[in-house]
């Protein structure tokens, strides 16, 4: 009953109600727009940086982070393996044997990143073979490698070639391999396309002279939000010559990106619904303004302050979430185009971009979350701004309301 | 057998105790028993208003108590007298009676709805009332669209609703054309009747006072003269 009175009281002043909630269809749309396309913007860097390559933590030897060198491997056991993967809230885990070399092809000689991967598990930790654009992925013994489609083309190589690599091996060693190209990827990261290739781990403790030994486990979390948790974990359960690090510790200048991104943002949407409220608020004045009497009367007559003042309260909400609810439905099919028609940037600051690795392409992301933020915020909002006009409800004294 | 509805045991009302002290009502003493139909009169300023909110426990008297039925009602907290309110006083305002969203009848279901009353039992009993009024061709109508006499039937209607133990109407009519004015009192005067509905209303009105039964005037809040009326026909 009350709901329902409070939802006709709305439509007294059409009008001004409708302006009431224009402005916060406006508000809503906007804060949707621009938080679907930050959170898109943030989940395309992290899938392209964090989810294609680095995964979401790593364990290494104790210091690799630090000094990325084959003296820094450990050796690869069933027991460090299983640790980890018995740790709770972990999917997967895939070794990685790193070095940085040459790649020639007798002609062309370019630096790149080798790694030595397991396939099958690399699969599930990294679904890399969802990049591969021609060729075939990789088998456990085989003596070819994946080339990304950046470096194949610095190289001028292409499938079936060969592709020697040159690098230093454990111990300052020499490590020198004649490798075919099995495969080609493409990454969306230009730093990865440009410079990663990808042999089975055999094949690279082989070529680097380094049997048993891995730099990296990449771990896999089930849930990309327990990240911090399970580095804490293994942390805790590993042997001290054992480091783990998040992707935020491996790549902080994304991290802090990232954050500094979203603080500045929050800070511009709270400013503009600030704005709104004041709107909202000068409603609810006047409304409360017009109606002392009836107010009075109602009390005369016998309805509860508690009932007037959940009426007031409806009203705030309905008119809030009305408005925002429309908002909603309109940013809908925005943010929908904006997804399937990614801004792409160019200039200074996709090079800014480039530079974290990644495309400077802006896809939004419809994340069911965004929209429940801005109706949770404007529901606070609605009901923040009826305290007053509660307050004024509870203290009304009906004699002197109707004589006003 | 005569029943005391309203027992006002000398009541006083000082507003600006502080300042400029006005006696609105002077040590009243007044009984009102069942079934009356009675008329409160005096100049403007002589306190029939301050009276019949005090009557109707919506001010408080500075001095002495009304006592309703056994229930003394200027000992009952703010919440509680609400409550009492809304089971045992009908109000008739002058003016802003009905609630502007609601059509008619949803302005007489409304107090039944506070009572928490059944939905069979509200529906039966708006019809009943609307065409005791005389508007059940009014039902689905807002209060906008209804003339000022149609308006008071409806509040009349609502104040019915909830069976109140008496009726309270501070210058019901004094919006009112003489013909509208008329038909409410004989509308009010019939529910009176019929229905033995006890009835207190202020007014100004000479045809309206020639109406009541019982005519209390009131002269600078207190009781001038208290006469029971014969010309009732
Ligand atoms: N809230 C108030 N504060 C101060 N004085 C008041 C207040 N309400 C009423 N009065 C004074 O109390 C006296 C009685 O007022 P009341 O309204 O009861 O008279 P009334 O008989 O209803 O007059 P009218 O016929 O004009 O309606 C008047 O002198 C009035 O000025
Ligand atoms: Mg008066």
């Amino acid at each position: 009953m009350l709901l329902q009175l409070a939802w006709r009281n709305l439509w007294r002043n059409p009008n001004r109600s409708f302006i009431t909630m224009a402005s916060v269809w406006c508000a809503v749309v906007l804060a949707v727009a621009m938080s679907s396309l930050q959170k898109g913007v943030f989940d395309h860097l992290i899938s392209n940086v964090v989810s294609f390559y680095s995964g979401y933590v790593q364990v290494h030897r104790t210091g690799y982070q630090s000094e990325q060198t084959l003296e820094n491997s450990f050796p690869l056991t069933d027991s460090i393996q299983k640790a980890v993967l018995s740790s709770p809230g972990v999917a997967a885990a895939t070794p990685r044997l790193e070095a940085f070399a040459l790649a020639s092809t007798g002609e062309k000689t370019k630096g790149c990143l080798v790694a030595g991967i397991a396939p099958d598990t690399e699969e599930r930790v990294t679904r890399l073979k969802s990049k591969i654009v021609a060729g075939a992925y990789l088998q456990d013994s085989a003596q070819t490698i994946l080339i990304a489609e950046g470096l194949a083309k610095r190289l001028q190589t292409g499938l079936g070639d060969t592709v020697i690599l040159l690098g230093q091996g454990y111990y300052g060693t020499t490590a020198a391999g004649k490798y075919a190209v099995g495969g080609i990827l493409r990454f969306g990261s230009p730093a990865l396309n440009d410079q990663v290739v990808f042999l089975p781990l055999a094949a690279a403790q082989h070529w680097l002279d380094a049997p048993g030994l891995a730099t990296t486990l990449v771990v896999s979390p089930e849930k990309p939000t327990a990240t911090e948790r399970i580095a804490a974990q293994l942390r805790a359960s590993l042997p001290p010559d054992f480091e783990t690090l998040t992707w935020q510790e491996m790549m902080p200048d994304i991290h802090e990106h990232i954050q500094a991104d979203t603080a500045s943002s929050a800070i511009i949407l709270g400013v503009l619904y600030l704005l709104i409220s004041f709107g909202i608020f000068a409603t609810l004045l006047m409304m409360l303004a017009e109606r002392q009497r009836e107010f009075g009367m109602l009390v005369a007559l016998g309805m509860k302050k508690r009932q007037l003042a959940q009426m007031v309260m409806f009203e705030s909400v309905l008119i809030t979430l009305t408005g925002c609810l429309f908002g909603i439905l309109a940013s809908i099919p925005l943010v929908w185009w904006l997804k399937e028609h990614p801004i792409r940037i160019t200039g200074e600051m996709a090079e800014v971009y480039e530079k974290f690795g990644f495309e400077a392409i802006f896809p939004a992301s419809l994340a069911p979350s965004i929209f429940w933020n801005q109706a949770l915020a404007v529901l606070i909002i609605g009901l923040l701004l009826s305290l007053y006009p509660i307050a004024k409800v509870l203290f009304l004294k009906p004699v002197d309301a109707m004589r006003a | 057998m005569k029943t005391t509805v309203i027992d006002i045991h000398n009541v006083s009302k000082i507003y600006n105790p502080d300042t400029i002290p006005v006696h609105a009502v002077n040590g009243v003493h007044l009984h009102i028993e069942r079934g009356e139909f009675t008329a409160l009169v005096g100049p403007s300023g002589s306190g029939k208003t301050t009276l019949l909110n005090i009557i109707g426990g919506l001010d408080v008297p500075t001095e002495g108590k009304v006592v309703i039925n056994d229930t003394d009602i200027t000992a009952l907290s703010p919440n509680r007298l609400i409550q009492f309110r809304l089971h045992n006083i009908g109000f008739v305002f002058q003016s802003f009676n009905l609630i502007p969203v609601l059509t008619a009848s949803e302005n007489v279901e409304f107090i039944m709805l506070l009572q928490g009353a059944p939905k069979a039992e509200r529906e039966r009993r708006v019809k009943e009332l609307m065409h005791a009024v005389g508007l059940s061709d009014k039902m689905d109508v807002r209060p906008a669209q209804l003339s000022g006499g149609q308006q008071q039937r409806v509040a009349v209607a609502r104040a019915l609703a909830s069976k109140p133990q008496f009726i309270l109407a501070d210058e019901p009519t004094a919006n009112l054309d003489s013909q509208s004015a008329t038909n409410l009192l004989d509308m009010m005067a019939q529910l009176n009747r019929e229905e033995g509905m006890t009835f207190i209303f202020s007014t100004h009105d000479a045809r309206v006072i020639e109406r009541a039964r019982r005519v209390i005037t009131l002269v600078d809040g207190r009781i001038a003269s208290d006469t029971a009326s014969v010309s009732v026909a």
